[in-house]
């Protein structure tokens, strides 16, 4: 029965990807002053580009057909982990952060190959700066996880977020730092400004969207739908983990809805504070990206230290 | 018993096929000692024939390189069983071999741990003589005869058996001077490049300057001891101060074996200089024989442990780790990158076996044994992958004639069995989900995590900052084998050879790697039945197994606690299937989008695209050295060619770019300076003088007159 | 003694306590002068805040008027100085380029743990959770004398320096809860002066040698090549 549940809230987490990423577009379209399209549009182009013929290169091999599909099985997988309505499903014992961390740079590592394929200077610019700016992301996002096991003691992410809850409203410093520091990952990993221009084609401003150059038709729609998701992945964490309050800790249909209810008012309120972040910040020269991050990692660090020397000194 | 039986045929065995190989152009004298003997006696015909089919000089040469190494292979299968035997049954068997001096017999003790190496041991050599006969028949026997390379090879995989073996301290040096000194052979057998005598050279210098250190080691133990067994060393009571000074020297020598920074410049000298098979048993087997050396010594021998020099161990660990691969990024040759990369992993062993030493000195033996049973599940999985990556890499130089990784390209649509193994290797090696190497990297992680039970403060902030560092060296991985593969079979061909390259022609080239990459996936799904052995050997050793070990089962991995965290990899492989799956099949349901129309590459609607267009290792790699610069001795250079009226239009643009390693001339110039000199200081009695050696007899003479006196 | 277990003051001043510790930091990576100086005054109006708070809680009230005079001094007049001396001399548009910014970070981290060392006899002996900070304060200290070592522009060096005594003050609020009044007052009365002196004497050290650089002034040695 739980099983049901939690292949539902992936099925839930997976549909409701696009819409948050039209409700991030109509944020930033009203914060600058242009006419949004409507909520559903990531919906239209994703069903419009399933229906489309792919066209690819001559010289492709498997790796360049086949990644979209790994690259998205590596992410619904991501997402049927994370606690989205309610904790304590069976599927969040199936991995913890650290396998998170991992799947992400699955879905990374063969969405770098894919670029690599072609043979084009676009897609070798992509692939570089990608893994570069992933590789200094990490020990960040690592200390920021290490902090919030030091408190909770474990990786498993729904015994951290029912440890939280049970804990009731405690200011911590640690957390303070850690929720920071994960956010500035987070803007890194999903390449939004300042890392990265989601909406650019411009050579000199290209990550992601070097990568994914040559690709059209439903391959094309399933990466940008994984990167939907994977935003969305890093949404639910920071508001979950940090703010799990709201969440259905037992499966009836009240709790559920109301978990449900919760998580998508959580995850409004963190796009619009994204839109305004986009709207007022330029995006940032590639190696000042090194510097971003160094913060990032100094934040987690002194979120650990905080821990050690301010919560459990012993 | 029988596992000790077993664990002989695999020294003979391997000692068997060194000499067999001996034989290697006695074709002729072969052919008329049958004769001469089988007239004698009429009774078998049928042996003669078969006999006259062998020694038929056309035949003779492959057939003789395919005897030595079933030998060979069936030394590593015994030593496959011997170890399985000895784990599954957490025997301790001990026996005494008569050779070896008259009052100082050798001992042999074959446990969980010896038992656990003899299985690396033994896997690597299968696939290294599964991969044999047909890599070997390239070489020309002329410049590089085949008995050679078949006697050393025989001579090193014995001489590391017997090192696992040995129970004294006698016994072990013999079996590590034999190990060495065999590989070493094997290292300058192409020694015809002033750069592979080179190579040799320095690896024979360093591996008798460890040795020594070794010994040393031992000599502190012995001298508080009263003998040289190492059942007598264990009982001995060293002081804090002589145990520290002997786990100095142990692991100056071990670590030197094992390719620690700053001694392990052999390394990325001796493993592209060797032949490709020797290099996969070198990177992937011998240095876990170093590996073993370490934990025998520190663990078993060495009575109490102190958690400084488990601080001393995660600390080197980590700059070998964060050092290794940093240095692999910026290789164009492919075996210099993957022996750089040996030490990054080598370096994630001795850091994790450093957070095994600090928890076990402070109290927290249960989270001592979840680290040894990382370290060494990471040991087992480098060996798998690092023999595929070495065996690959020596398919991809027979077939393109090279190895700089900047002169191929495209490679998979022409030899695509190499580069799906090939690709295997690299998904293990950069620690992604669904294969082994991603299993030890997450143990690692755990057993970093349990920090928060110590209570010295700065411990508890040191371990979390290594832990990340162990995070930047995953992704830095992970960067570093995109490059490789995405540089040598995606994009196009960037020269002729890698135009007109093949896949090989002869399959059981490819068995060996083939049977590597099953074994990693097999064990990135089933990891459990490692980590139940491992737990044996823990048991063993440390007195301790898991926290949890009642719960380790097929499906879940759950070391520390059930209600804590836990894993499970089937779980993962079949929700990325359904997820894979589903989506492929609903996509693709529609008739007229389900083919792709191919066309030339969009590439933005430039056109004229060339395979010079393509990135190469070094563009890959800028940002990261720009990012890292001081790591490295960068020399960077962009000379433009002018042309034209006031010499204004660009006509050429050279890029030079050399990339050093900071030891050498920080570390290693001014000690050979220094050596230099004094040696020259030493060599002034040397005065060419008849009188004054005269002299030097007469001095001598009066003193010991004197001493007498 | 975990934080868990205390009240919300105690929480929110361990709170603060980090965010100084955090303050501190930021001055170390900052290159431009008018920054520094602006998060300067953020760490005092952090401290005010947390003088406030501790006030507030344990019902002390001539914490109160230290906070007034941290208020009135560090984070009003002595930046309101320093900024109009800075672009009085036109030194905003200098940025100070640190060469080896990670490795100043890396070191402001372990001196962080360094502290934690050093102090923790005393942290475990003492029973109030709120000791703990003052590994946060002396680590606040030397980060500020980190700060004059590493940056080359004399500003910086006043900003290092009366980080120091924020570093100072914020142990007194937590161990002792505040200084003798006179104390306090003396402490503050020093401060007032030294920013003063300074302003004047880089008034004329600007125009002897035409720059703030404190690498400059070893010209002014008469020692022969």
């Amino acid at each position: 029965m739980t099983w049901l549940l939690a292949i539902f809230q992936t099925l839930l987490f997976v549909a409701l990807a696009p819409l948050l990423a039209g409700w991030l577009k109509w944020c930033k379209c009203h914060l600058q002053n242009r006419q949004a399209p409507s909520l559903l549009q990531p919906y239209r182009d994703l069903l419009k580009l399933t229906r489309k013929q792919p066209v690819v290169a001559e010289h492709a091999s498997w790796i360049f057909t086949r990644a979209p599909y790994i690259i998205f099985s590596a992410i619904v997988l991501a997402a049927s982990i994370v606690p989205l309505i309610a904790v304590d499903l069976p599927t969040a014992a199936i991995a913890d952060v650290i396998v998170l961390v991992g799947f992400f740079a699955f879905a990374r590592f063969f969405l770098a190959l894919a670029g690599l394929d072609i043979g084009t200077a676009f897609g070798g610019m992509g692939s570089s700066r990608e893994m570069t700016i992933s590789s200094i992301a990490e020990p960040a996002m690592l200390m920021a996880i290490f902090t919030l096991t030091m408190t909770a003691s474990t990786t498993n992410l729904s015994f951290a977020i029912i440890h939280v809850l049970n804990e009731g409203l405690v200011l911590r410093p640690s957390f303070v730092f850690a929720l920071f520091a994960l956010m500035l990952v987070a803007i890194a990993e999903t390449g939004r400004i300042p890392v990265d221009n989601p909406d650019t084609h411009l050579e000199l401003t290209m990550i992601h969207e070097a990568m994914i150059l040559e690709y059209s038709g439903r391959h094309l729609a399933l990466i940008e739908w994984a990167s939907q998701v994977k935003l969305m992945l890093y949404g639910v964490l920071i508001a979950n983990i940090f703010f799990p309050w709201g969440i259905a800790q037992s499966f009836s249909v009240q709790a559920l809805a109301h978990g449900l209810l919760a998580i998508i008012g959580k995850l409004a309120v963190l796009a619009i504070l994204l839109s305004i972040s986009e709207t007022l910040l330029a995006k940032m020269r590639l190696f000042r990206v090194q510097e971003y991050l160094s913060f990032a990692y100094l934040l987690g660090l002194l979120g650990m230290l905080s821990h050690i020397i301010l919560e459990a000194s012993r | 018993m029988m596992t000790m039986i077993l664990a002989y045929n695999a020294v003979l065995l391997s000692f068997a096929s060194g000499l067999l190989a001996l034989m290697s152009n006695q074709c002729a004298m072969l052919l008329t000692l049958s004769q001469r003997f089988l007239t004698v006696d009429a009774h078998f015909p049928r042996c003669r024939k078969l006999l006259d089919r062998i020694l038929e000089e056309s035949r003779y040469a492959s057939l003789h390189r395919q005897a030595v190494f079933v030998l060979l292979g069936l030394s590593g299968v015994f030593a496959v069983l011997a170890g399985l035997s000895v784990m599954m049954g957490q025997d301790n068997l001990t026996d005494q071999i008569g050779l070896g001096l008259p009052w100082l017999p050798w001992h042999v003790r074959f446990d969980g741990l010896s038992g656990f190496f003899f299985l690396i041991i033994g896997i690597g050599v299968i696939a290294v003589s599964l991969y044999g006969p047909a890599y070997v028949a390239f070489y020309q026997e002329s410049q590089h005869p085949f008995a050679v390379l078949g006697l050393f090879t025989g001579l090193f995989v014995g001489g590391m058996y017997l090192v696992l073996l040995a129970d004294d301290a006698f016994f072990f040096m013999i079996a590590w001077e034999l190990m060495s000194v065999a590989s070493y052979f094997l290292v300058a057998f192409q020694h015809e490049h002033s750069a592979n005598r080179r190579a040799a050279f320095i690896y024979l210098v360093m591996a008798q300057v460890g040795a020594l250190a070794i010994i040393l080691s031992f000599g502190v133990l012995a001298s508080f001891s009263d003998g040289l067994t190492f059942d007598a060393l264990r009982q001995t009571t060293v002081s804090t101060t002589w145990a520290s000074i002997a786990f100095v020297l142990a692991l100056f020598g071990f670590g030197m074996k094992a390719g620690i920074v700053p001694v392990h410049v052999w390394l990325p000298e001796a493993h592209p200089a060797a032949p490709s098979h020797i290099s996969a048993l070198m990177s992937g087997v011998m240095l876990k024989v170093a590996v073993y050396g370490l934990i025998r010594f520190c663990f078993d021998l060495l009575g109490e442990l102190q958690w400084q020099w488990g601080v001393v161990l995660l600390v080197l660990g980590t700059v070998s780790a964060v050092g290794g691969i940093l240095y692999a990024m910026m290789q164009p040759n492919l075996k210099r990158l993957l022996a750089y990369s040996s030490i990054e992993n080598i370096g994630i062993i001795f850091m994790v076996l450093g957070l095994a030493m600090i928890f076990m000195a402070n109290g927290h033996p249960q989270l001592a044994a979840l680290g040894f049973l990382a370290a060494l599940f990471h040991a087992f999985n480098h060996s798998l992958f690092k023999n595929l990556l070495f065996l690959g890499a020596g398919i991809l130089q027979h077939q393109t004639h090279d190895l700089n990784i900047d002169t191929m390209g495209g490679l998979i649509q022409r030899m695509p069995q190499t580069s799906f193994l090939f690709l295997v290797g690299c998904m293990s090696i950069s620690s992604l989900p669904l294969f082994n190497g991603f299993v030890s990297e997450w143990l690692a992680f755990q057993t970093a995590l349990q920090v928060d039970v110590l209570d010295n403060g700065v411990l508890r902030s040191l371990i979390p900052v290594s832990a990340a560092a162990l995070a930047l060296t995953a992704a830095l991985a992970a960067a570093c084998f995109v490059k490789v593969f995405g540089m040598i079979f995606l994009g196009l061909p960037r020269s002729r050879n890698s135009e007109k390259a093949q896949e090989v022609k002869d399959k059981s080239m490819l068995y060996g790697p083939a049977l590597l990459a099953g074994l990693c996936f097999f064990f990135g799904i089933f990891p459990n039945i490692i980590i139940n052995l491992l737990n044996g050997v823990a048991k063993q050793l440390l007195g301790q197994s898991l926290p949890n070990d009642a719960a380790l089962s097929w499906l879940w991995l759950a070391p520390v606690s059930a209600n804590k965290v836990s894993y499970s990899p089937p779980m993962v492989l079949v929700g990325v299937l359904i997820a894979g799956g589903i989506s492929f099949w609903y996509l693709r349901r529609n008739l007229e989008t389900k083919t792709m129309r191919r066309a030339s590459a969009w590439d933005c609607g430039f056109g004229g695209l060339t395979p010079r267009m393509q990135y190469s290792c070094s563009a890959f790699t800028m940002p990261f050295r720009r990012i890292f610069a001081r790591v490295w001795l960068i020399d960077e250079c962009i000379d433009k060619e002018m042309q034209g009226a006031m010499d204004m239009d660009v006509k050429a643009v050279h890029y030079h770019l050399q990339v050093q390693d900071h030891s050498w001339p920080r570390l290693y110039q001014p000690i050979t300076h220094g050596v230099n000199q004094l040696a020259k200081r030493v060599g002034r009695i040397q005065t060419g003088n008849i009188r004054v050696y005269l002299g030097y007899s007469f001095v001598t003479l009066i003193l010991m007159l004197w001493v007498i006196s | 003694m975990n934080i868990e277990q205390q009240d919300f003051y105690t929480q929110a001043i361990l709170s603060m306590a980090a965010l100084i510790g955090l303050a501190s930091f930021l001055m170390l990576g900052q290159g431009r002068l008018l920054r520094l100086i602006f998060v300067f005054a953020l760490q005092g109006l952090l401290l005010t805040m947390t003088a406030a708070l501790s006030a507030y809680s344990l019902n002390n009230h001539h914490l109160y008027i230290s906070a007034g005079l941290t208020l009135v001094l560090k984070v009003m007049f002595i930046p309101w100085m320093l900024r109009r001396q800075v672009l009085a001399m036109h030194m905003n548009r200098d940025v100070e380029a640190l060469e080896n910014k990670t490795l100043v970070m890396l070191g402001g981290a372990s001196l962080m743990v360094f502290s934690y060392y050093v102090l923790h006899p005393i942290v475990q002996s003492s029973s109030t959770i709120m000791v703990n900070a003052l590994a946060v304060s002396l680590s606040v200290v030397l980060l500020g004398m980190l700060l004059m070592i590493s940056h080359r522009q004399a500003v910086a060096h006043v900003v290092g320096f009366m980080s120091i005594e924020n570093g100072l003050f914020f142990a007194a609020i937590v161990a002792t809860n505040g200084m003798p009044m006179v104390v306090e007052l003396g402490i503050a009365f020093d401060v007032l002066v030294a920013a003063v002196l300074f302003g004047i004497f880089f008034f004329h050290i600007r125009t002897s040698i035409d720059s703030l650089d404190v690498d400059r002034l070893n010209r002014l040695n008469e020692v022969d090549q």
